[in-house]
């Protein structure tokens, strides 16, 4: 019987003991440590984890990506506790930019969000432009005919939303106060889907999400609303800028910017999931703007995107105009 | 919902079977960032304890009622205080221990100090002072007479610890908000189990989740048979 103590004894001390050695041995030592964080629904597809995957392989250099809403990703960065941010709010990242947190702006990718509704799409949407949509879903609304669901938890998405409605006419502050029609969902985009598959509601959704839950089966919502100027989504990348956070590793966050806007990395982004989904997640964006190959796409993507007719002002290069060449 | 929950358990079987390297690094990491706050958190979680439960002082009520008021403390809101203090302009940011395991570790072992220090006063306090007495009486000293007691409490105790484990590795908001649930570096089986969710793989969320029971059962039924040895 005191054998069977001993044992006991043995075996939970011998799990922790592994457990300890493990992680001791695969520890990140010696290798430089970089902190991206970045906005949930760009991490959530898994994008990320192949480029760390293949930007590992050739430096050295860890990357360490903290997944987290835009407000929280810029937040994390003034504090000192990000070296580098990937978001998709313009407006926020100009802000970072003249605060003077934020150098050598580039924008990687972009795509598209989409409005998705019921099959039966009872406010007739389809193929509308957005700020026509918007307005039939309202009027729709109104009359108890459909339901909006709101994310309400200002993320890049949400805060795509209010714009959307802001240029519609309307205004989200006023529209939750309207009850039953629309509902705050404050959570996340796919547990939003899902909300709205439930309720045959209408949302506004990132692609990637949306493809996601859609060809797993879990949702039966349909795009209604697609590419389109107003539903444009930039991607773009920024480091902390050393000179005010002076902790920041800037030195490997440019080697980050440059894999991140490298041939090889921009191919990587287009192919990323196209097969399994028979259409793109992403479409890569340096190329585009440094030919303007695409014109349309390109001009929709300085206006939505571009700070003074560029990308990133003169003042915030910080000393790398090889970045902008 | 029956159909995911049996792909999950099927997937999870499967998973341990082929040696998933993701969730075994998770499994690992679970264990070892848990264990490792349970340990520390008992250096002073069972001085407290004794104190507590054997002494009688001013204020000793309202220290007791803390205490177990603190058990209901919200992991994320905690979480989120000990971000602000580890971050680079927190008032501990020159340690450097953000999103590495250590800084789950410390923020875990707070955590779970209330749950320790509850269970274990409670436990000492059921002894009584009997023992303690009769322990001096008997020619011991103060210490000696305190292990006395503790020896008769060490179920209560061993319960205290078993409880607070479960809590450090079934908790979430801590190893978010500290760890930033980095893979390879600090991502735990919680926090796996919510990005599998919010990826939409529920069928895999599922099989994490019944990994992590599986260790908290194994755990706890090592830990009944230690004790039905004893007594």
């Amino acid at each position: 019987m005191k054998k069977l103590k001993l044992i006991g004894i043995m075996v939970i001390s011998l799990i922790f003991i592994s457990a300890t050695l493990y992680l001791f041995v695969f520890s990140l030592q010696g290798r430089k440590r970089l902190i991206v964080s970045t906005t949930t629904s760009l991490y959530d597809t898994g994008l990320l984890d192949l480029i760390e995957e293949e930007f590992e392989d050739k430096y050295a250099i860890d990357i360490s990506f903290i997944s987290v809403g835009t407000g929280q990703a810029i937040e994390y960065a003034k504090r000192g506790d990000a070296d580098l941010i990937l978001v998709h709010a313009p407006s926020a990242e100009y802000e970072f930019l003249t605060e003077g947190y934020g150098v050598c702006r580039k924008i990687i990718a972009y795509n598209f969000f989409v409005i998705v509704g019921p099959a039966s799409d009872p406010a007739q949407i389809k193929d509308k432009n957005v700020t026509c949509a918007l307005q039939r879903i309202v009027e729709c609304g109104h009359s108890g005919k459909v339901v909006w669901v709101s994310r309400g938890d200002n993320s890049g998405t949400h805060l795509k939303e209010k714009a959307l409605w802001m240029s519609a006419g309307l205004n989200w502050t006023q529209l939750k106060d309207e009850g039953s029609w629309f509902i705050e969902s404050g959570t996340g985009m796919g547990k939003t889907l899902l909300i709205a598959n439930e309720k045959e509601a209408y949302t506004l959704s990132d692609i990637g999400t949306y493809l996601k839950y859609y060809s797993e089966g879990r949702i039966s919502l349909q795009i209604l609303v697609g590419q389109s100027k107003g539903l444009l989504n930039v991607y773009s990348v920024m480091a902390v800028n050393p000179k005010k956070v002076p902790t920041v590793n800037f030195k490997d966050a440019i080697t980050f910017i440059k894999f991140l806007i490298s041939e090889e990395c921009q191919t990587l982004i287009e192919n990323f999931k196209k097969d399994e989904y028979g259409q793109n997640l992403f479409y890569p964006a340096v190329n585009l703007l440094k030919n303007d190959s695409d014109s349309v796409i390109a001009d929709w993507i300085k206006e939505y995107a571009f700070f003074n007719g560029t990308e990133c002002p003169q003042e915030y290069w910080d000393g790398h105009p090889e970045l902008y060449s | 919902m029956v159909s995911e929950i049996f792909e999950g358990l099927r997937r999870a079987i499967e998973m341990i079977i082929s040696g998933n390297p993701a969730v075994i690094d998770a499994t690992l990491r679970s264990l070892y960032v848990s264990g490792t706050a349970t340990l520390l958190a008992l250096v002073w979680s069972l001085p407290i304890g004794i104190i507590i439960g054997s002494k009688n002082f001013r204020g000793k009520r309202l220290l007791k009622g803390t205490f177990n008021a603190l058990l209901g403390i919200p992991t994320v809101g905690l979480g989120l205080i000990l971000y602000l203090m580890f971050s680079k302009s927190g008032p501990l940011g020159m340690f450097h221990m953000l999103y590495k395991p250590t800084a789950i570790i410390i923020g875990q072992a707070i955590l779970i100090t209330p749950i320790m220090v509850s269970f274990s006063a409670n436990a000492i306090e059921a002894v009584g002072t009997e023992v303690k007495d009769l322990a001096k009486t008997l020619g011991a000293s103060e210490a000696e007479a305190s292990m006395a007691v503790l020896r008769e409490a060490l179920p209560g105790v061993t319960l205290a610890v078993i409880a607070s484990f479960n809590r450090a590795i079934a908790e979430l908001g801590i190893a978010l908000m500290l760890g930033g649930n980095i893979a390879g570096l600090t991502r735990v089986l919680t926090t796996s189990i919510a990005l599998e969710t919010t990826r939409g793989n529920f069928e895999l969320g599922i099989a994490l989740t019944i990994i992590l029971l599986l260790i908290v059962f194994s755990l706890n039924f090592a830990v009944n048979m230690l004790k039905r040895e004893q007594t």
